[in-house]
C-alpha cells in the first residue's frame, strides 16, 4: 500500500519513515513524499494508480492543501484516492471546507501516530 | 499783527523822508511778511502737535511690543512643553506600534514554535520505541539490526536538537522584537533574519485569515557577509515590509476581476552583496502604488488601510531606521504589476 505524504516541512519524511519503520521494513507500506501541492499533483499525474492514501498538510505556501484536495477530487475518479487532511489549526472553518471538498478524514497536528496507524489498518482491511 | 512789525509801521508812518507811494509799498511788504509769519507759526504749531501725538503713539507702540514679546515668550514655553509632550507621545507610539506588530506576530510565533515542538515530541517518542527495539535486537544478538537502529536514534537526536534550537531562536527573536532597542549594533546574518520574519509574517497572516494564501520565495545571496546592525530594528523594518507585501497581494486576490483568474499572489525576498553595500528587496505582485500615493507612503500617519487597521507609522519608522543605519529605503512600483521595496545598508 502506497501513501503519499504532502507537507512543506522536509523533516516530515524522516519522522514518517521512523514512525513506520517496521511497516516499511515488512513491505506493508510504501511512503512517498511531496513538499508542495504542486509537487503532489505532479506525482499523482505520473503514478496515479499507486497512491491509495494521500495525507496532506493544509497550511502550505503556494497551492494549499485545500486546493490540492479539490484538485484531486475533481480530477481522479478511478478509483479516487483517500485524502486525509492535516492541519495545525484544528478549526471548524478548515474542517468544514475540507469536508465540503470531499476529504475522507481530518487530522490535527501534533499527529497521533497510533491513531493514524489504526486508520491505515482499517483502510487495508476494507 | 506781530508787535515788532506794528512798531516798524508806526515809525514808517511818521517818517517824513518817504513818499506816500513808497510808504504804501513798504506797508504792503510788511503785511506780506506778517502773513507769512502767521503761516509759519501755524505750521510750527501743527508740527508740534504732530510731534506730541507721535511721541504718545511711539510710547504706546513700545508698550504693545513689550506685551507681544511677553506673549511670544509664553507661547515659546508652551511650544517647548508641547514638543516635549509630542516627543514622549511619539516614543509611546513607536512602542505601541512595536507591540501591535508583535500582536500580529503572535499567531505566526505560535505556529512557528508549535511545529518544531511537534517534531521534538514526535522524534523523542520514536526514540523511546527505538531504544526498546534496540535492546530486543541486542538480546537476540542481531548486531547489524542493532547498529541500524542506533543510527536511526542518532539521526533523530540530531533532529530533536535542530528543532529545539529552532524553537529557541524564535522565542529569542520574539523577545528581541518586543524589547526596546538598546541601540547596540551587532554582526547579523541578514539572510537568517529575513527568513525568520518571512515565516512569522506568513504564518501570522494565515492564522488570522484562513482564506489567505500566497506563495513566497527567497533568493538569498550566500556570499552576504554578516553586517553590523541593530537586529531588532532592522527586523522590524523587514517585518513591516513583508507584512505590507502579503497584505497587498491578499487585497489584490480579494478584488480579482473575472479577467485575472490566473492571478497567483506571490512575495519574493532577495538579498544581494553589492560590494560595499548589501541590498534586501521585498517584492510583491500586488496592484502597485499610484504615483500620488507613492509620494506620501513614507509620511508618518499616512495609510491606505481602513481606519483601525493600520497606524500609518510602519513605513515612516522603517525609513527612519534604515536612515539611522546610514542606508536607503526606496520603492519601485508599477501599477498593475507590483512593488519592490529596496533596503540598502553599507557593509562597514
Amino acid at each position: 500500500m502506497r501513501i503519499l505524504i504532502v507537507d512543506d516541512e522536509r523533516d516530515i519524511q524522516t519522522l514518517f519513515e521512523q514512525r513506520f519503520r517496521k511497516e516499511i521494513k515488512n513491505n506493508e507500506l510504501v511512503l512517498a513524499f511531496a513538499y508542495s501541492g504542486e509537487e503532489a499533483l505532479k506525482y499523482l499525474d505520473e503514478k496515479e494508480q499507486h497512491a491509495i492514501l494521500i495525507l496532506s498538510d493544509i497550511n502550505m505556501p503556494g497551492m494549499s492543501g485545500l486546493d490540492l484536495l479539490s484538485n484531486i477530487k475533481q480530477k481522479y475518479h478511478r478509483p479516487p484516492p483517500l485524502v486525509m487532511m492535516i492541519t495545525a489549526y484544528g478549526d471548524e472553518e478548515n474542517y468544514n471546507t475540507a469536508m465540503k471538498l470531499g476529504a475522507d478524514d481530518f487530522l490535527t497536528k501534533p499527529l497521533d501516530f497510533n491513531q493514524l496507524k489504526e486508520k491505515i489498518k482499517n483502510i487495508h482491511h476494507d | 499783527m506781530e508787535q515788532n512789525l506794528q512798531n516798524i509801521i508806526e515809525i514808517l508812518q511818521n517818517h517824513s523822508g518817504l513818499s506816500d507811494d513808497e510808504k504804501a509799498k513798504l506797508m504792503a511788504y510788511l503785511k506780506e511778511v506778517d502773513k507769512k509769519i502767521t503761516i509759519v507759526e501755524f505750521k510750527l504749531d501743527r508740527t508740534e502737535k504732530v510731534k506730541r501725538t507721535t511721541a504718545i503713539l511711539l510710547e504706546e507702540t513700545i508698550e504693545e511690543l513689550e506685551q507681544k514679546r511677553k506673549a511670544i515668550e509664553e507661547t515659546n514655553t508652551a511650544l517647548t512643553k508641547s514638543l516635549d509632550e509630542l516627543k514622549a507621545a511619539q516614543a509611546q507610539l513607536i512602542q505601541s506600534e512595536k507591540m501591535a506588530s508583535l500582536g500580529e506576530l503572535t499567531a505566526g510565533i505560535a505556529h512557528e514554535i508549535q511545529n518544531p515542538l511537534n517534531f521534538v515530541n514526535n522524534f523523542s517518542e520514536v526514540n523511546v520505541e527505538l531504544v526498546a527495539e534496540l535492546k530486543l535486537e541486542l538480546e537476540k544478538g542481531d548486531i547489524a539490526e542493532a547498529i541500524a537502529i542506533a543510527d536511526n536514534i542518532a539521526i533523530n537526536e540530531e533532529k530533536i536538537l535542530e528543532h529545539g534550537k529552532r524553537a529557541d531562536s524564535i522565542v529569542k527573536g520574539m523577545l528581541q522584537h518586543s524589547r526596546s532597542s538598546n541601540g547596540i549594533k551587532e554582526p547579523t546574518d541578514i539572510n537568517a533574519l529575513a527568513d525568520e520574519y518571512l515565516r512569522l509574517s506568513y504564518h501570522g497572516l494565515r492564522a488570522k485569515d484562513k482564506t489567505f494564501n500566497a506563495d513566497f520565495k527567497t533568493e538569498f545571496d550566500a556570499s552576504l557577509p554578516k553586517i553590523n546592525i541593530i537586529p531588532q530594528d532592522i527586523g522590524r523594518v523587514l517585518l513591516n515590509l513583508i507584512n505590507n507585501a502579503f497584505y497587498v497581494v491578499a487585497e489584490r486576490q480579494k478584488n480579482l476581476s473575472g479577467l485575472e483568474e490566473t492571478y497567483k499572489p506571490s512575495v519574493t525576498i532577495t538579498t544581494k552583496n553589492l560590494g560595499d553595500l548589501i541590498e534586501i528587496s521585498v517584492m510583491d505582485n500586488g496592484n502597485g502604488i499610484p504615483e500620488e500615493i507613492k509620494k506620501k507612503i513614507f509620511q508618518p500617519f499616512f495609510t491606505t488601510k481602513p481606519t483601525g487597521e493600520g497606524t500609518g507609522l510602519g513605513l515612516s519608522l522603517s525609513y527612519d531606521i534604515v536612515k539611522a543605519h546610514g542606508g536607503e529605503l526606496k520603492v519601485e512600483t508599477k501599477e498593475g504589476e507590483g512593488s519592490q521595496f529596496i533596503i540598502q545598508i553599507p557593509i562597514s
